[in-house]
């Protein structure tokens, strides 16, 4: 299996997270989305660290998944209160900035 | 420490002294204001006697270094235009207090506001025409928009933010250009010769031709819409009408000098080369807005509008007076900074006190004013024929002069702009008989003339209209030798008579 | 040149008394009449000691100089305000506080009722010191600050019952018209500076010859542009009837004896301008011959006694600038002529003031008439003027006006003809229209239409006019013999002593013609107005004369020609500058403010539409990256 379709596949894991993001309203499901690019991009740089023959790629995959676990953290607190005030998980009914 | 810095900064230690009085004491601040400002002027009139009028440099300088990674330095000083300058500045603020002693009462802020901003603006005007830094000047030109911008937003009648508004933007506008200039100019002067801002040696650089018209036109935009020249005029009767007769008098009668003072310390000082080539375009602006100007005074209906198209007019005479680049130019264009800013500055108060009485500022709602109010009538006349230059009153000399010194060597400018005699004797006689003579028109019966509050406010500047039309001698005496300097410094000499002795 | 200490006195007097009359305000009611006339006569006074010490100087020292102080001086721009008292100015200074004096005191009956008389007496008294100023100045420039001072006290008296609209627009008209002389006078200095790097009389007289012509023809046409204004001379003449607006008094003084003769003052002033431009000179030639007859056919038309008597005035001066515009041979007669208009012209005007006086301010003469019996004293003086200014020998008008006609006849050629006949046609309708005048106002029915009888005016109006009216009966003769003002001007205008070499017409011919021209007009008008008259004007009337009533349209060609189109501009400026200049300004706002809130509907709250925003960003960035690098 040639060492391009690992490539491939991340890129197919990162449209689908970033149609999921924009797409769905439930802010669960986009957080998960969020995820799925995160580990889409991870993928490929596991997959650079291969062709590359270095560790640096694994490196910032570590990292990102530090990343990531820390705003899984942040991210669902703020959904879990968003969801306790107004009985709603979706994106849509966040929009209080923009006032 | 120069006596001119003191006296610069005697303003601000005034400004901090209202600070510490209670808001409520208000009748307190305006008499603290009042005494402050006129100990100003009087410590003023002690610069000009001090100055010698036989040394074409600067005087009562200072230097420190300021901000020493760039070079800026605190600069000041004084030649004969910017110290007459600075005595209109001074002499011009305790009278403005004085005759708008309720100015404050009405306002957004209170009265304390009020003076602490005119009180900062003082020193900020006297800044602007001391600073010989170029950075210095620009920071003092720059600030002086905030005090004046709270004056006319918070105090002014009508539409007075969209007034303000327009007013800080056109200026903004104008000094993002001169910005550029300027660190265009401190590039250069960083090539050449170590960078500074120090007028004196920025004058001796050497800029090739394009860059230096570049230069030039960042200076002349900023300091033609501050003047203001045709066609960047139309904040100023928005200004004019939206604030109070007070700030009318300092925002026409001093800041707009910045603009024609610049004229002759930068744009000429700096770029000589630049001056030749744009001074035929310059001139041809400055008639215009003589004309138009006086055109446009002719056909308002607003006495406050009325009086901003008529500086409109003297500006252009100011400037044509600065780019005919002949002595008598020169000199009558600075005299006439400083006739105009008393006339105007007599007009507005009269027009205020008007306004004030009537409760409107229709020309056409006065009327017969000259039965019911003979005091007031009468000085409204005496500044209107100062504007319109009768001989024997003060503008006179200086319309003259600038006539004079444009006609030797642009013939065609001064014939046109002569025609600004007729005009102007239309432009105030047409209200003079509109508010004054007539009928009384109804509403007007029970007008009460000035008090003596008002008629001590307004006679010293009468008597300077008067006196300086019969002897402006010592004024010109310490005007002469700087504009002769400046004349030749830019490479100009006056045209000999044709037949000459 | 002799020095003297005295004459700032002429000027410092009437001006402190003017000034303190003005701001003591209602207290000096009591008073101020008084001290403005004992200035009044306090510089006559020294006008004549003056004029006695110089005539007892020898010719060449006789003009005196005093330097007040240094006015400007710029550069080469040097003007002091220096007076200078020569044989030309003492004629003036003499005329001004001799018949101003009369005419202060003529005031102070004639204004008793006035509530603002003081005020009356302080514009006076300014006008006295302006014009003497005017006739002292030693240079252009000084000359020019009395030129417009009299224009300012010309302003306020014809504007003193401004609470009338219509006086006041009549003040206006006054000082704009005079506004566009001055604009002719300014210039001159201008040119005269540029070209002679002076400003004095003096200064540029010693210099006219190094000048070429063209200079000095433009100086000379923009002097007699200036002397248009101030005089009423054609084409500015139109303010002049207006003026009548202002107290009688006022009229006598400043729109008949002095003011309006500062034109003449002016040319004959700068008599060594006009006579190296021979252009300058010929059309001042035209402007007088024009508006004597200008001035003469409307005069025959006014039923206004004031509006009459003010054509006559503009017609008479019309007289003047044309004798001016003869050259050296000229200058004497204008201002002889000019002296005795001072008197005769005063002394009418003043006259009419007394009709007026007594018939409750009618100023209409189809509603006078045989008010001869009840004024006689006022009637006899008036005749006496009226045979002045007809020029019946021996009275003053006969002496100046006849010399005017033969000096006219005599500049030779076609053009001495066409002077002449324009002169002697002025003559004989000037004789027409005082006819009228006199027929109208003295004789004939009465048509005053009401049952009180006019009543003779009090002895301190009619004194004035009696010293006056002597002064028109006499002042001729004594001018005119042994040509004692011509010898005596001639250091000043006449340096070479030029006289006429040919003769075209003799002395007494002109004579002749002259006196049968006014007999002619004479019978014309009492033929005509002999009889019972109808106290309105006829209504069916020839086409000249319906022109002449409406000042021979030149009201209406100013209004079509400049006022209109004048007012149209300013409305489209102003439309201009609300729309094009200040638009420019506003739309950058309106379109920035604009652009704002269509940007500002993206930023919308929903965090979808900037996740798809970022995305769409990030793939043309791309698009764009692979773009550039393919």
């Amino acid at each position: 299996m040639p060492i391009a379709n690992y490539l491939y596949l991340a890129a197919i894991l990162f449209t689908i997270g970033a149609v999921g993001v924009v797409v769905r309203r439930n802010a669960i499901v986009v957080f998960m989305c969020i995820e799925l690019m995160l580990n889409a991009a991870n993928l490929a740089f596991v997959t650079f660290a291969r062709i590359n023959g270095n560790l640096e790629g694994q490196i910032v995959a570590f990292f990102t998944m530090v990343v990531a676990a820390c705003e899984v953290v942040v991210g669902l607190a703020i959904i879990v209160t968003i969801y306790r005030s107004r009985r709603s998980a979706s994106v849509d009914d966040a929009s209080l900035l923009k006032r | 420490m120069s006596l001119l810095t003191l006296v610069g900064i005697s303003p601000l230690i005034g400004a901090l002294i209202v600070l510490l009085i209670p808001a409520k004491k208000s009748e307190l601040i305006k008499r603290v204001a009042f005494i402050i400002t006129l100990l100003i002027a009087l410590f003023s009139i002690l610069l000009a006697v001090r100055f010698d009028k036989a040394i074409t440099g600067f005087q009562f300088t200072q230097n420190n270094s300021w901000i020493s990674a760039f070079n800026v330095n605190f600069a000041v000083g004084v030649d004969g235009i910017s110290l007459v300058l600075i005595l209109l500045s001074t002499i011009l603020v305790p009278v403005v207090i004085l005759a708008t002693w309720h100015e404050s009462d009405t306002g957004r802020w209170n009265t304390k506001v009020f003076y602490i901003l005119v009180l900062v603006l003082e020193t900020l005007m006297i800044g602007v025409f001391a600073a010989t830094d170029l950075f210095l000047f620009y920071v003092f030109f720059e600030a002086m928009l905030i005090p004046i911008y709270f004056l006319i937003g918070g105090y002014g009648t009508g539409n007075k933010s969209a007034a303000a508004v327009k007013f800080l933007l056109y200026s903004l506008f104008g000094g993002l250009l001169m910005l550029a200039s300027i660190i265009g100019i401190y590039v250069i002067s960083g090539n050449q010769i170590g960078a500074t801002f120090d007028l004196a040696k920025l004058a001796t650089l050497q800029i090739d031709n394009q860059t230096e018209y570049f230069l030039f036109l960042g200076f002349f935009i900023a300091f033609a819409i501050k003047a203001p020249l045709w066609p960047f005029h139309t904040w100023l009767p928005d200004a004019a009408k939206s604030a109070t007769p007070g700030t009318s008098v300092l925002l026409l009668g001093v800041l707009d000098k910045v603009g024609t003072y610049g004229m002759i310390r930068f744009c000429i000082e700096l770029f000589p080369d630049a001056t030749k080539t744009f001074t035929s375009f310059i001139i041809t602006l400055a008639v215009i807005s003589i004309i138009y100007g006086a055109f446009m005074a002719i056909g308002q209906r607003d006495i406050k509008g009325l009086i901003a198209f008529t500086s409109i007019s003297h500006f252009g005479f100011i400037t044509m007076g600065i780019f005919a680049l002949t002595s008598q130019g020169v000199s009558g264009a600075s005299l006439y900074m400083v006739n105009h800013g008393f006339s105007t500055a007599a007009l507005f108060l009269i027009a205020g006190w008007m306004i004030w009485r009537r409760g409107s500022s229709t020309i056409s709602d006065f009327g017969g004013l000259q039965r019911v109010t003979p005091v007031m009538a009468w000085t409204f006349f005496m500044a209107g024929m100062s504007s319109l230059a009768l001989p024997g009153l003060s503008s006179f000399v200086s319309e003259f002069l600038v006539l004079v010194g444009t006609y030797t060597r642009y013939p065609v400018a001064a014939v046109i702009g002569t025609l600004g005699i007729v005009l102007a004797a239309l432009y105030i006689l047409i209200p003079v008989q509109k508010a004054l003579h007539g009928p009384i028109v109804s509403g007007n019966e029970n007008l009460k003339d000035l008090n003596l509050r008002e008629k001590v406010a307004i006679s010293p500047v009468i008597l300077v209209i008067v006196l300086m039309g019969f002897y402006p001698k010592p004024v010109l005496d310490l005007i002469n030798p700087t504009a002769e300097k400046i004349v030749i410094n830019s490479g100009y000499s006056d045209p000999v008579a044709k037949v000459g002795k | 040149m002799q020095i003297s200490e005295n004459l700032v006195w002429f000027i410092a007097l009437p001006l402190i008394s003017s000034a303190i009359l003005l701001l003591v305000g209602k207290k000096a009611n009591s008073w101020g009449h008084i001290a403005a006339t004992t200035v009044s006569a306090s510089t006559f006074i020294i006008g004549v000691i003056e004029f006695f010490a110089m005539q007892a100087r020898p010719e060449e020292n006789r003009a005196v100089v005093q330097k007040l102080f240094t006015w400007i001086s710029v550069g080469s721009f040097n003007v002091d305000a220096s007076l200078l008292l020569d044989q030309l100015s003492i004629c003036f200074v003499l005329l001004i506080t001799g018949v101003g004096t009369l005419i202060h005191i003529y005031s102070i009956s004639y204004m008793s009722h006035d509530l603002d008389r003081r005020r009356f007496f302080a514009y006076l008294n300014l006008f006295i010191a302006s014009m003497l100023l005017l006739v002292l100045g030693d240079s252009y420039l000084n000359l020019y600050v009395g030129w417009e001072g009299v224009g300012l006290a010309s302003y306020l008296l014809i504007g003193f019952w401004n609470q009338k609209p219509a006086y006041a627009t009549a003040a206006k008209k006054a000082f704009v018209a005079n506004r566009v002389g001055d604009v002719g006078l300014s210039l001159a200095i201008m040119i005269a500076f540029a070209t002679f790097g002076d400003v004095t009389f003096s200064g540029i007289k010693e210099q006219t010859d190094a000048a070429s012509t063209t200079q000095l023809t433009a100086i000379g046409l923009m002097l007699l542009l200036a002397a248009c204004g101030k005089s009423a001379q054609f084409p500015l003449q139109s303010w002049l009837g207006d003026a009548m607006a202002g107290p009688t008094p006022v009229s006598a003084l400043i729109h008949a004896a002095t003011m309006v003769t500062a034109g003449v003052y002016l040319i004959t002033r700068s008599s060594f301008i006009f006579d190296e431009a021979p252009i300058a000179q010929l059309m001042v030639l035209i402007i007088g011959a024009v508006t004597l007859l200008f001035g003469a056919i409307i005069g025959t038309a006014k039923d206004d006694v004031k509006k009459a008597l003010a054509a006559s005035t503009m017609s008479q001066i019309g007289y003047m600038i044309l004798a001016t515009g003869l050259g050296p041979v000229g200058y004497a007669f204008a201002i002889m002529h000019l002296l005795t208009h001072g008197f005769f012209k005063a002394s009418m005007f003043l006259g009419a003031g007394s009709v007026m006086h007594g018939m409750k301010d009618e100023v209409n003469m189809r509603k006078y008439g045989g008010i001869g019996k009840f004024m006689p004293i006022t009637a006899i003086t008036f005749g006496l003027g009226y045979l002045a200014i007809i020029g019946v020998p021996p009275f003053a008008g006969f002496y100046s006006k006849d010399k005017i006609i033969e000096t006219a006849f005599n500049a030779g050629g076609i053009k001495g003809i066409a002077l002449g006949i324009a002169t002697l046609l002025g003559a004989a309708i000037t004789a027409f229209y005082m006819t009228r005048v006199v027929i109208l106002t003295f004789f004939g029915n009465e048509r005053w239409g009401h049952k009180d009888e006019p009543h003779e005016s009090p002895a301190l109006m009619l004194i004035p006019i009696a010293l006056l009216s002597i002064g028109s009966v006499a002042s001729g003769y004594l001018l005119s013999k042994g040509k004692s003002l011509v010898y005596w001007l001639e250091p000043v205008v006449n340096p070479l002593k030029e006289h006429h070499a040919e003769e075209l017409f003799s002395h007494t011919t002109v004579s002749l013609m002259t006196i049968s021209v006014v007999i002619i007009g004479v019978s014309i008008a009492v033929r005509k107005y002999r009889g019972d008259q109808s106290d309105t004007a006829p209504e069916k009337v020839s086409k000249l004369t319906i022109a002449a009533r409406k000042d021979l349209f030149q009201d209406a060609l100013n209004e079509a020609t400049f006022m209109r189109p004048g007012q149209s501009l300013i409305q489209k400026l102003l439309n201009i500058d609300h729309l094009v200049i200040d638009g420019a300004v506003r739309s950058v706002g309106v379109v920035s403010i604009s652009a704002g809130s269509k940007l500002r509907s993206l930023q919308n709250g929903y965090v979808r539409s900037y996740a798809l925003m970022m995305v769409i960003g990030v793939l043309s960035l791309i698009a764009v990256i692979w773009v550039v690098t393919a």
